[in-house]
C-alpha cells in the first residue's frame, strides 16, 4: 500500500482487514483446496481416535464380546448379535471397523507422543548447538550427521533387536530415529537467524542466554519446525506400523493398524482381503491426510517460494 | 535513415495472478535508432525490467503482453512463434542482467556459455571456430589471457569480470540491440565506471543500439542520448539527456533528480520524495504519482494524457514544471 | 582432490570405530553376552569354556579389543539357527538383496527423474499436478501394504506375476543374479517395483523442486535471451544444476534401499540378508543380528564417502575450494 499523506489518507484508504501475520498465514492454507481436504480428514480420524470407545460397534478387544463363528466374514455380514460387519471381521470374530478405529487410538497414540518427545530432544539439541557454537556445535551436529546417515529403518531395528519389544521401547526407538531431523532443522534456522540484528540487539540489552535462546531465537526457528514435525509424525506412524508389521513391533496387546494388517496377511492368499486392506486403507488416508497439511504448510512457509 | 532499431508502440505487459491483475507495464512507447543509447530510469517495480523482458519475448505466464506493437528493425515481435523469437533473442536481441553472480551458470564452464550461444544461432560454425570469436570477444571486453579464462568456472571470477562475461556473451553475435537490465548496479564504482565506458564505446563503433536500464541517473547522464522516465508501468517524462536532466517537467523526474546527493547543498539533509511506490496490485485511478505529488490538484484524479509542451519533450502531466525550460 | 579423499577416508574410519563400539557396547554391555555369544542349550562347562575363550572375565576394553580382533578376521560367531558362520550366511545372503535393491534405484531413478523434472517445467498442467499427486501418495503409501495389494491383485487376483523368492538365476561375468532370466526378472519385478515406490516419489519430488527452483534463476533467463532453445536450457543447463542435489540423495538412498529392503523381503519372501535379520530376531538368532548390522554399517559408510567424492567431481565449488583448502 502506498503510505499517503495525512490529510488525504484518511477518507481515500480502502477499508480492507489488516493483514496480520496468521490471517495471511491461514488464507494462503486454504486456497489449496487439497490442502483443506486434508485437514478436515484429518481432524475426522483424530476425531475418531479420541472418541473410538464410544462410537465403535463392538469393544474388539472384550473376548466376551467376540463370537469365533463369526470369523472371517466378509464385509456387509451379519453377525450372530445382529449387527453388520461393514468392513467384515477377523479370524476372531472381530468386528474390522471398531478394531480400526481403537487401532487408530494406537497408533495416532504412539506417532504423535514420539513425535512430541523428539521434538523437546531436538530442539533444544539443535538450539544449544547453534547457540553455543565451536566445538560442542561441531561434535553435536557430527553426531547428528553420523545418525541422519543411517535408514530410519535400520536404527530402529538395531534399538529393538537390543531392547526387545514393547510399546514404550518402540517410542524410544522412534524418538531416537526422529530427534536428529528436528535438531539439524533447528540449528540451521537458527544459525541463520543468530546471525541477524536482532538477536544481537538482544544480546546487547543485557538479557540472558536463556531468555535470548527460547524467546528470541526459538520463535523465528518455528516455521520450518512446524513441516518438520507434521511430515515427522507421518514418518513415525507408518514406520511404527512397518515394524509392527514384521513384528518386532507393538506387542500384540496394543493392536495398532499394522499389527491388523500383519494379521490379515495369511489370509489374503486365500482372497479374504479385508483383513489387511481396511486397516491399510485407514494408515493410508492418516498418513496422506496428515502429508497433504504437511506439504501446503511447506509451500506457505517458505519464504523462498513467497513472491 | 529509415526504420529506428526498435520502436515500441503502446505496449502493455500485465501479470494475471491468484491476487489480481498487475499491469506492469501500461501503455509504454518509445524508439531507439542505431548506435543510439536509450536510459530508461525508474525506481523497482515501475515496469522497466518486464519491458525489457517483452521486448526480448521472455515474459513468463502468468505475466503476457496485452497490446502494442514492438517493431525491431521495421517488423513486429509481438505475438511472434517462439522459433522465430529465440532466432532473434541472442542473435539481434541481446540482454544483459542485474546481478553478474546469478547469470552464469555456476555448473558450466564458460567455453561452454559462450560456445552454446554462438551455436544456437549458427550451427555450421565449428567449436574451433566459435571458441576462436568466444576468445575475441572476451579480449574486447576487457578480460585479460583469455584463452585460460575460458576455461574457467564462473566462481572463479570476481563480479565485475563476470559481468564483463556475460557481456561478451551478449556480444557474441553482434546483435543490433542490446537490453541492459541495470548491470552495472551490484558492482563497484570504479568497476562500473570501465564497463559504462567500454560499452558505450561498442555501442558507437558497432552501431548496436542500446536501452540501458537504471535507476541511477548518474549512469543515464554520463551514458545515454535519449531517456525515458517510467513511474508506475508509464512513461511520465522522455527527451534528450541533457533537456531532461537540465529541465525537468515531470514532478517525479524533478523529484528524482533532487534525491541524488549531489544536487543537494552539503550539511543539509537529502531532499526525498514522499511516501512510496504505489502497489501495482490497488494502482488508484488518475496519475499514480498524485499521492506524493506537491503539484497535484483535483484534475490529476483523472488520467493525464501525454503532452508536447516543447518539441522533442513528452511529459505525461497537468502541471508540468515549464517555467525553467527554454523554449 | 587427493587430500580431500584421503580426509573423507580418515573421517570414515573414524566413524568405523565409533559405530563398532556401539554396536558392541548395545549388544554386549547392556545385552547379557554369554546369553548373545553362547547357544542357551550349551551346559555348563561349556558355558565356562566359552566364557574363558571369548575373555569374558576380561576388562571391557580388551573384550572390544578382542571383538574388533574377530571382526577383522571376519570372525563374528556362528548362527544358532544355521550353524554356520554368521558373517559367511550374510555374505550369502548380500547379493539378493544388492539385486533388488539395484533394480529399485533403477526404476526410481529412470521414472521418478523425468516425472518430476516435467512436473517442475510445466507445474501449473493437469499432467504435473497428477504426477504430484501421486508423489504424495508414493510417499504416505506403507511400503508392506503396498506390497500386501500388489500380491493381492498381480499374483493372487490376475495371476500374472509370482509373488515369492527369487525365481531363476544365472551366472553372468561372475554374479549370480536374476535380473537376466525371464522368470528371474518376472519375479524381482514385484518387489522392485514395491521397493521403488517411496524413492520414486522422493526422487519425483527432488526433480521438481530442482527444476522450479532453478528455472526461476536468473541464469536460464541469460540462457534463454542467448536464444538456445528450451530443450537445451532445460537439459543442458538445468539439468547439470538439479544433478548434484540429486546425486547425492539417490547415493544415499542406495543404502535406504538395501535398509527398506527388510520390508520388502519379508512381504515377498525374497531371499536377501533383509528377510534373515527378522528371522534372526524372532528366532534370537543373535550372531547373525551382530553381522548383519556390523555389514550393513560399514557398508553405509562406504556409500556415503562414495558419495561425497562424487558429489565433489560433479559440483565444480566444492571441487575447488576443497583443493585450495
Amino acid at each position: 500500500m502506498a503510505t499517503v499523506l495525512p490529510h488525504e489518507g484518511v477518507e481515500s484508504a480502502p477499508v480492507a482487514p489488516v493483514e496480520t501475520p496468521w490471517r495471511r498465514f491461514a488464507a494462503d492454507f486454504l486456497e489449496s483446496p487439497l490442502a483443506v481436504a486434508g485437514l478436515v480428514v484429518l481432524l475426522l480420524i483424530v476425531g475418531i481416535a479420541l472418541v473410538a470407545p464410544f462410537i465403535s460397534p463392538q469393544n474388539p478387544y472384550d473376548l466376551n464380546q467376540l463370537d469365533i463363528m463369526d470369523g472371517n466374514l466378509p464385509p456387509g455380514a451379519k453377525s450372530a448379535p445382529g449387527y453388520i460387519y461393514w468392513l467384515g471381521s477377523d479370524d476372531q470374530g472381530r468386528d474390522m471397523l471398531s478394531g480400526i478405529f481403537y487401532g487408530l487410538r494406537i497408533s495416532l497414540g504412539v506417532g504423535v507422543s514420539s513425535a512430541v518427545l523428539a521434538l523437546a530432544i531436538g530442539l533444544t539439541v539443535g538450539l544449544f548447538a547453534a547457540y553455543a557454537g565451536g566445538k560442542v556445535e561441531g561434535f553435536l551436529m557430527r553426531v547428528v550427521d553420523i545418525q541422519l546417515s543411517f535408514p530410519a529403518i535400520l536404527v530402529a531395528l538395531i534399538l529393538l533387536a537390543v531392547l526387545g519389544e514393547g510399546t514404550w521401547k518402540v517410542i524410544a526407538a522412534l524418538v531416537t530415529v526422529q530427534w536428529a531431523y528436528y535438531a539439524r532443522t533447528v540449528r540451521g534456522t537458527a544459525l541463520v537467524e543468530r546471525r541477524k540484528e536482532y538477536i544481537e540487539a538482544a544480546l546487547c540489552l543485557g538479557l540472558s542466554h536463556r531468555r535470548v535462546m527460547f524467546r528470541h531465537l526459538l520463535p523465528n526457528c518455528l516455521p520450518p519446525l512446524i513441516v518438520v514435525a507434521t511430515v515427522q509424525v507421518a514418518h513415525a506412524i507408518a514406520l511404527e506400523a512397518t515394524l509392527s508389521f514384521l513384528g518386532i513391533g507393538l506387542p500384540i496387546t496394543s493392536p495398532s493398524l499394522g499389527l491388523l494388517i500383519a494379521n490379515g496377511f495369511e489370509y489374503l492368499l486365500s482372497g479374504k482381503y479385508w483383513i489387511s486392506f481396511f486397516p491399510g486403507v485407514a494408515l493410508l488416508v492418516t498418513i496422506v491426510s496428515i502429508n497433504l497439511v504437511g506439504d501446503q504448510l511447506r509451500d506457505v512457509l517458505n519464504p523462498r517460494l513467497q513472491k | 535513415m529509415s526504420d529506428p532499431t526498435l520502436l515500441v508502440e503502446d505496449l502493455r505487459t500485465a501479470f494475471y495472478t491468484k491476487a489480481g491483475v498487475i499491469r506492469a507495464v501500461d501503455g509504454v512507447s518509445f524508439q531507439v535508432g542505431r548506435g543510439k543509447i536509450l536510459g530508461l530510469v525508474g525506481e523497482s517495480g515501475s515496469g522497466k525490467s518486464v519491458t525489457g523482458f517483452s521486448i526480448m519475448g521472455l515474459v513468463d505466464p502468468p505475466g503476457r503482453i496485452d497490446g502494442g506493437r514492438i517493431l525491431f528493425q521495421g517488423r513486429n515481435i509481438v505475438g511472434l512463434p517462439e522459433p522465430e523469437m529465440r532466432a532473434l533473442r541472442g542473435s539481434r536481441l541481446a540482454m544483459i542482467f542485474q546481478d553478474p553472480m546469478m547469470t552464469l551458470n555456476p555448473v558450466l564452464r564458460i567455453d561452454t556459455q559462450m560456445i552454446e550461444a554462438v551455436k544456437a544461432h549458427h550451427p555450421e560454425v565449428s567449436d574451433a571456430e566459435a571458441r576462436a570469436r568466444a576468445r575475441d570477444t572476451l579480449g574486447q571486453v576487457g578480460i585479460p589471457s583469455p584463452d585460460e579464462r575460458l576455461k574457467s568456472y564462473p566462481h572463479q571470477f570476481s563480479g565485475g569480470m563476470r559481468q564483463r562475461v556475460a557481456i561478451a556473451t551478449a556480444l557474441l553475435n553482434k546483435p543490433d540491440l542490446i537490453i541492459a537490465d541495470e548491470p552495472t548496479t551490484a558492482l563497484d564504482v570504479t568497476i562500473q565506471g570501465q564497463i559504462l565506458f567500454e560499452v558505450q564505446k561498442l555501442a558507437r563503433q558497432t552501431g548496436t543500439a542500446l536501452i540501458w536500464i537504471t535507476h541511477d541517473l548518474s549512469v543515464v547522464a554520463s551514458l545515454a542520448d535519449e531517456v525515458c522516465v517510467m513511474y508506475a508501468g508509464r512513461v511520465v517524462e522522455q527527451g534528450s539527456v541533457d533537456d531532461v536532466l537540465d529541465h525537468p517537467t515531470h514532478p517525479y523526474t524533478e523529484g528524482l533528480l533532487r534525491s541524488v546527493p549531489s544536487a543537494n547543498p552539503r550539511g543539509q539533509p537529502l531532499r526525498q520524495i514522499p511516501g512510496m511506490t504505489p502497489s501495482l496490485l490497488r494502482l488508484p485511478p488518475g496519475c499514480a504519482f498524485r499521492q506524493r505529488c506537491e503539484r497535484a490538484s483535483a484534475v490529476c484524479a483523472t488520467a493525464p494524457e501525454i503532452t508536447v509542451p516543447v518539441p522533442g519533450r513528452r511529459v505525461r502531466c497537468f502541471h508540468p514544471i515549464l517555467a525553467t525550460v527554454p523554449a | 582432490m587427493t587430500v580431500f579423499i584421503i580426509r573423507r577416508l580418515m573421517q570414515t574410519a573414524i566413524v568405523l570405530v565409533v559405530m563398532s563400539m556401539i554396536v558392541f557396547v548395545g549388544v554386549f554391555a547392556i545385552g547379557d553376552p554369554t546369553a548373545i555369544l553362547i547357544s542357551a542349550d550349551s551346559d555348563m562347562i561349556e558355558r565356562e569354556r566359552a566364557i574363558a575363550a571369548l575373555g569374558l572375565d576380561k576388562p571391557l576394553w580388551e573384550q572390544y579389543l578382542y571383538f574388533v580382533g574377530g571382526a577383522f578376521r571376519g570372525d563374528l560367531g556362528k548362527s544358532f539357527v544355521f550353524n554356520m558362520p554368521a558373517l559367511q550366511l550374510i555374505l550369502q545372503r548380500l547379493p539378493a538383496t544388492l539385486e533388488l535393491a539395484f533394480a529399485a534405484l533403477v526404476i526410481a531413478i529412470f521414472v521418478g527423474v523425468p516425472l518430476g523434472m516435467y512436473a517442475g517445467y510445466r507445474p501449473e498442467s493437469p499432467v504435473s499436478k497428477a504426477i504430484m499427486a501421486g508423489s504424495i501418495l508414493g510417499f504416505s503409501l506403507p511400503t508392506f501394504w503396498v506390497g500386501l495389494m500388489m500380491i493381492m491383485v498381480f499374483a493372487v487376483q490376475l495371476g500374472w506375476l509370482p509373488s515369492t523368492g527369487r525365481g531363476h538365476t544365472a551366472t553372468v561375468f561372475g554374479v549370480t543374479t536374476s535380473l537376466v532370466t525371464p522368470d528371474g526378472l518376472a519375479h524381482v519385478l514385484l518387489p522392485a517395483v514395491n521397493l521403488a515406490l517411496l524413492k520414486l516419489s522422493l526422487v519425483c519430488r527432488l526433480a521438481r523442486a530442482g527444476m522450479r527452483e532453478n528455472m526461476l534463476m536468473d541464469y536460464v533467463k541469460f540462457a534463454r535471451a542467448k536464444g538456445l532453445t528450451a530443450r537445451r536450457v532445460v537439459m543442458v543447463h538445468v539439468f547439470k544444476n538439479i544433478l548434484i542435489p540429486l546425486v547425492t540423495v539417490t547415493g544415499l538412498e542406495l543404502g535406504n534401499l538395501i535398509a527398506f529392503s527388510v520390508v520388502t523381503e519379508t512381504v515377498f519372501a525374497w531371499p536377501g540378508m533383509g528377510k534373515l535379520i527378522i528371522d534372526s530376531i524372532n528366532n534370537l538368532d543373535r550372531p547373525v543380528i551382530v553381522a548383519y548390522l556390523l555389514v550393513t554399517v560399514s557398508m553405509f559408510v562406504f556409500i556415503n564417502l562414495a558419495v561425497d567424492i562424487l558429489y565433489s567431481v560433479l559440483d565444480p565449488r566444492v571441487r575447488l575450494s576443497e583443493a585450495k583448502g
